[in-house]
């Protein structure tokens, strides 16, 4: 979808760092902190659709907001097109806002059920005032509404009046109608019936065309990514497994995560699914309050090994890979590796107090 | 990259169905509601006459030739002194002081009515802008607020209102203000639970990310969502403000005498209940009317609201 | 628990503190010449200025608060203007009426307030529920003084002109003396104040009873083949109770603050009427000392509604 060349970097995000203090603050007492997202650094190129994957909780929405400024962050720098973001005010970063554009998960939670449909999508417009009256609002809405598959007519509605789908469209129009370089999109299908996934996705594609976007495309969903993007970035427990181009990771994925995730997206063919290597992670994804040491991935890795716990992988080309394909594992999955045999536990003395996972066990059945 | 799903329509997939289906808005159809229900026509028939009747207080007052405060010691009192009762000349009898009845009630809800709707709209506005602050911006500004209006309800408020009027002598603005006061706080609370839960909508995200301020998320975003149980309370302390004002008169310490109030009305035929049953009777009548006018009408409009919804935070 | 317990009583001395403060500066501030009034108006200049020295109202402002508060602490709550009686003497006197007046409404408002809610949510919209409503907005639209007009009228004065003398008009019998004429004389007053506010519990009880009744659990509970009697009463009750313990509280708190018509009307000699005549009399100490008294029940009232609601719904969390 979209040309990827190396273009220059419209996003780029420096080792990002963003933990929240859990429960109540106490005085005195020195909080426990939720490490969502703990060292990323990543970019999204002019043009391209990037990928960012993970299960719930891997810290892939905290970034999102992270880049977008929705959030401060813990540490870090957000520079976009150019410009050093990471610290501005809510007034400095007004004008940015312009220029990028958030399309939300839920299309019944993030329209206000109370306004009216065309003064939702022209919001942007009023806040920025950019509305040359309310006749040219009207007009520029309206051309918003056109340009997602909407009926202009429907102006005057409430977001009640629509279906998910069209809702869906609503939200991408509010993101739109500024003209905006660059759309993060967060799980935007994910609520969506399967049959109406498709009109959606079909609509970006079309929209990253005409209007030259470029889209951050966060989901958990493998299967819709691979069709969508052009590379794809997968996150752990707060941290990047791989980046890759997506051909590249689906055919030969590096990282025994990565691997494992993509052993359970589901295949049409019976056939193929039968004598596919099913790799089964053990245990569960561990609390990010207390991470793992080391890798992160450490205690569920089938190919584990003492230096998985002693030091963290960095995120780097490994062992033949071109140099868009970087991974943050020790020992990446090699051709012939069967996964899916259990293997000995290391043996782990220096375990972190807090992690309360038990002992490795041998992944597979 | 297209994906094919099977059936699929181009953008006509979005496009409404030609049938001129006219969306009917949740006000629209609160509306409808409303207008259907006998008990709020009934409510609202009778606060409409009975505004009408406080207007044409003064118009009455001519025609009738007495005014709400002239005494007519010679035909308004018997002999022993006493108030007459329900006659050609005193339509609806007389007070103790030989004033005509008529007229001073159709002046008392000239009084009932102002305080009554001036200090709720006081009251909303303060308790809507307080809660939405607190609600909003969290934090220590919510803190000291929420500790502020837990504060203004814990105050007993009769006594102090009692306090508060004495030592600075009865008035009009004194007596709006002072249940001005003691109201505002229960909106406010409720107000600012609403807006608690309401902040965490995906949709005021969705609004920040646009780039919104502070003031346009909580008086654009926010706010639609309140109008419906504020409207509610609102309603509903229109009848509580009427009864606190009566209930000031009556002790003497709502609008000074000798203005007509329906309240001081009452407190002054106490001694005289077993003689001149029409003293107590009218102004009691009236103040009964008004008041359980308002409260019917403010349930029936709650029930337009929202027929299923905050019942519970309400009441 | 504790932690709570301190928290909530820390808050409440600050209330209490800040309510003092209020009157104090409220009286101040405002025009006033108590020493006048107990001078009598033909009194000399002189002899106001001698009161005034002996009130100690010539000397300033903070230096009046400062010694105020010393003495409060200490337990003296100084001596009315008036009728230099110790402050807290005509506290103790007046409480036993006002609690006697407020907690007989009390039990008085629950179970009719409760009952007819319950009625009501039993049958919703039927008959019942129809009447319940009349009843509540009926009762909603009434002041106090209103209703104790009319019961006087009807229960007293009618019955008297018929010979039967049945309730009186007013007075207060202490319960130490003579209970029933203890009862007889606060039956009007009782059921005066309790008419108003049952209406505002009947409503509540009903709004909430029904929320419960439309759970998931109630429905399995009737599934599971339990009487109806047991469903509503055990399982439904002790749910939908706790909005109403929590108004329960509220209102007893506040009330004692707001007796003062209810007793106006029927001659009680409680806290109200001191309130009111110390208003009158301009007389700060009574004032302060019966301002202080009922933002204390309330305060208190509030601590254990509080401490109430954690033990009805083990969801709350005291933090």
């Amino acid at each position: 979808m979209g040309a990827s060349q190396d273009g220059d970097a419209l996003l780029r995000l420096r080792d990002v760092v963003k933990h929240f203090p859990v429960g109540q603050r106490r005085v005195g007492a020195t909080a426990d902190v939720v490490h969502a997202v703990d060292g990323v650094s990543l970019e999204v190129r002019r043009g391209e659709t990037l990928g960012l994957v993970g299960e719930t909780g891997c810290g892939k929405s905290t970034l999102a907001r992270c880049a977008t400024r929705l959030l401060a962050l813990t540490s870090g720098r957000v520079v976009f097109d150019g410009h050093d973001i990471t610290a501005l005010s809510r007034r400095q970063l007004r004008p940015f806002r312009r220029e990028f554009q958030m399309v939300f998960q839920d299309p019944y939670g993030s329209l206000n059920p109370h306004r009216r449909v065309g003064s939702i999508i022209g919001d942007p417009l009023t806040v920025h005032g950019l509305a040359d009256g309310s006749a040219g609002r009207r007009r520029r809405v309206q051309e918003a509404m056109e340009l997602v598959g909407l009926n202009p007519e429907h102006y005057n509605r409430y977001p009640a009046e629509f279906s998910g789908g069209q809702r869906q469209r609503i939200g991408v129009a509010r993101a739109l109608v500024l003209r905006p370089k660059l759309l993060v999109c967060d799980e935007p299908v994910s609520a969506l019936d399967v049959s109406i996934r498709a009109q959606i996705i079909n609509l970006l594609a079309d929209l990253q065309r005409e209007l030259d976007l470029t889209y951050l495309f966060i989901s958990h969903d493998l299967s819709v990514v691979r069709q969508v993007c052009d590379r794809v970035a997968v996150m752990y427990l707060g941290k990047l497994a791989e980046v890759a181009p997506v051909a590249d990771l689906y055919r030969r994925p590096r990282h025994p995560y990565v691997a494992a995730l993509l052993s359970a997206v589901p295949v049409p063919d019976p056939d193929l699914s039968d004598r596919r290597q099913r790799i089964i992670l053990a245990g569960e994804v561990p609390t990010p309050v207390h991470p793992p040491a080391g890798c992160r991935f450490h205690p569920r890795c089938p190919k584990a090994r003492r230096r998985c716990v002693d030091q963290a992988p960095e995120l780097v080309p490994r062992g033949g890979d071109e140099a868009r394909h970087v991974t943050a594992c020790h020992f990446p999955v090699e051709p012939g590796d069967d996964l899916a045999l259990p293997h000995p536990p290391i043996d782990q003395p220096g375990q972190d107090a807090g992690d309360d996972l038990a002992p490795v066990a041998g992944g597979g059945r | 990259m297209t994906i094919t799903a099977p059936g699929q329509a181009a953008a006509g997939a979005a496009a409404a169905p030609t049938v001129a289906i006219q969306g009917r808005g949740p006000w629209r159809l609160a509306w409808d509601r409303l207008r259907r229900d006998p008990a709020a026509i009934a409510s609202a028939a009778v606060i409409v006459l009975i505004v009408a009747a406080a207007v044409a207080a003064p118009a009455v007052a001519h025609a009738v030739g007495h005014g709400p405060n002239d005494q007519y010691p010679d035909v308004g009192l018997t002999t022993a002194g006493l108030p007459v009762g329900p006659s050609r000349r005193f339509l609806l009898g007389t007070d103790n002081l030989g004033r005509d009845l008529l007229v001073r009630v159709l002046y008392g809800a000239r009084i009932s009515l102002l305080v009554g709707v001036a200090a709720t709209l006081l009251a909303t506005v303060a308790g809507v802008v307080v809660g939405l602050a607190a609600g909003y911006f969290s934090g220590l500004v919510d803190l000291t607020l929420a500790r502020f209006m837990d504060v203004v309800l814990s105050f007993p408020y009769l006594l102090f209102a009692i306090a508060l009027v004495s030592v600075h002598g009865p008035s009009l603005a004194i007596t709006i203000l002072v249940i001005a006061f003691f109201s505002w706080a229960a909106i406010g609370r409720i107000v600012r639970g609403q807006t608690l839960s309401i902040r965490e909508q995906e949709y005021i995200e969705a609004s920040w990310s646009v780039g919104s301020g502070a003031a346009r998320v909580m008086f654009v975003e926010i706010l639609p969502n309140l109008l419906a149980p504020v409207i509610v309370l609102a309603t509903l302390l229109i009848p509580t403000a009427i009864v606190f004002e009566a209930t000031l008169s009556f002790l003497g310490l709502g609008v000074a005498p000798p203005t007509a109030t329906w309240g001081g009305m009452l407190s002054d035929s106490l001694a005289f209940y077993q003689v001149a049953w029409w003293f107590p009777l009218f102004p009691g009548l009236a103040l009964l009317a008004l008041t359980l006018a308002f409260n019917l009408l403010g349930d029936s409009v709650r029930d337009a609201l929202d027929p299923a919804g905050w019942r519970t935070v309400i009441g | 628990m504790l932690r709570f317990l301190a928290h909530r009583l820390l808050l409440g001395l600050v209330v209490l503190w800040i309510v003092s403060v209020a009157v104090f500066v409220l009286f101040f501030v405002t025009p006033h010449d108590p020493a006048r009034l107990i001078a009598g108006r033909l009194a000399t200049p002189q002899t106001v200025a001698l009161v005034n020295h002996r009130l100690g109202l010539d000397r300033p402002l903070p230096d009046q608060y400062g010694g105020f508060v010393w003495r409060a602490l200490h337990g003296d709550l100084g001596y009315s203007y008036y009728s230099s009686a110790p402050v807290r003497q005509l506290l103790a006197s007046r409480l036993p009426v006002t609690v006697s007046l407020v907690l007989g409404a009390a039990v008085l408002w629950l179970v009719l307030g409760v009952g007819v809610g319950v009625a009501a949510a039993r049958r919703p919209r039927s008959v019942t529920d129809r009447a319940g409503t009349v009843f509540v907005l009926t009762g909603l639209s009434m002041p106090t003084f209103l209703v104790g007009l009319l019961l006087i009228y009807f229960l007293f004065f009618r019955l008297h002109l018929a010979g039967v003398d049945l309730f009186p008009a007013g007075g207060y019998v202490p319960l130490s003396q003579d209970p029933a004429g203890w009862a007889q004389h606060l039956l009007l007053p009782w059921i005066t104040l309790a008419v108003v506010i049952a209406a505002t519990y009947s409503r509540l009880t009903r709004s909430s009873l029904l929320e419960v009744l439309g759970q998931d659990y109630i429905r399995t509970a009737r599934s599971k083949g339990l009487s109806e009697e047991r469903v509503v009463y055990r399982q439904g009750l002790r749910s939908a109770l706790t909005p109403v313990v929590t108004q329960l509280g509220i209102d007893i708190g506040g009330l004692l603050g707001g007796v003062i018509v209810t007793e106006q009307v029927f001659g009680l000699p409680g806290l109200g009427q001191l309130a009111w005549q110390s208003v009158t009399n301009q007389d700060l100490p009574v004032i302060i000392g019966t301002v202080l008294i009922a933002s204390l029940f309330i305060v208190v009232a509030n601590i254990l509604v509080d401490l109430s609601y954690a033990f009805l719904d083990p969801r709350v969390r005291l933090a």
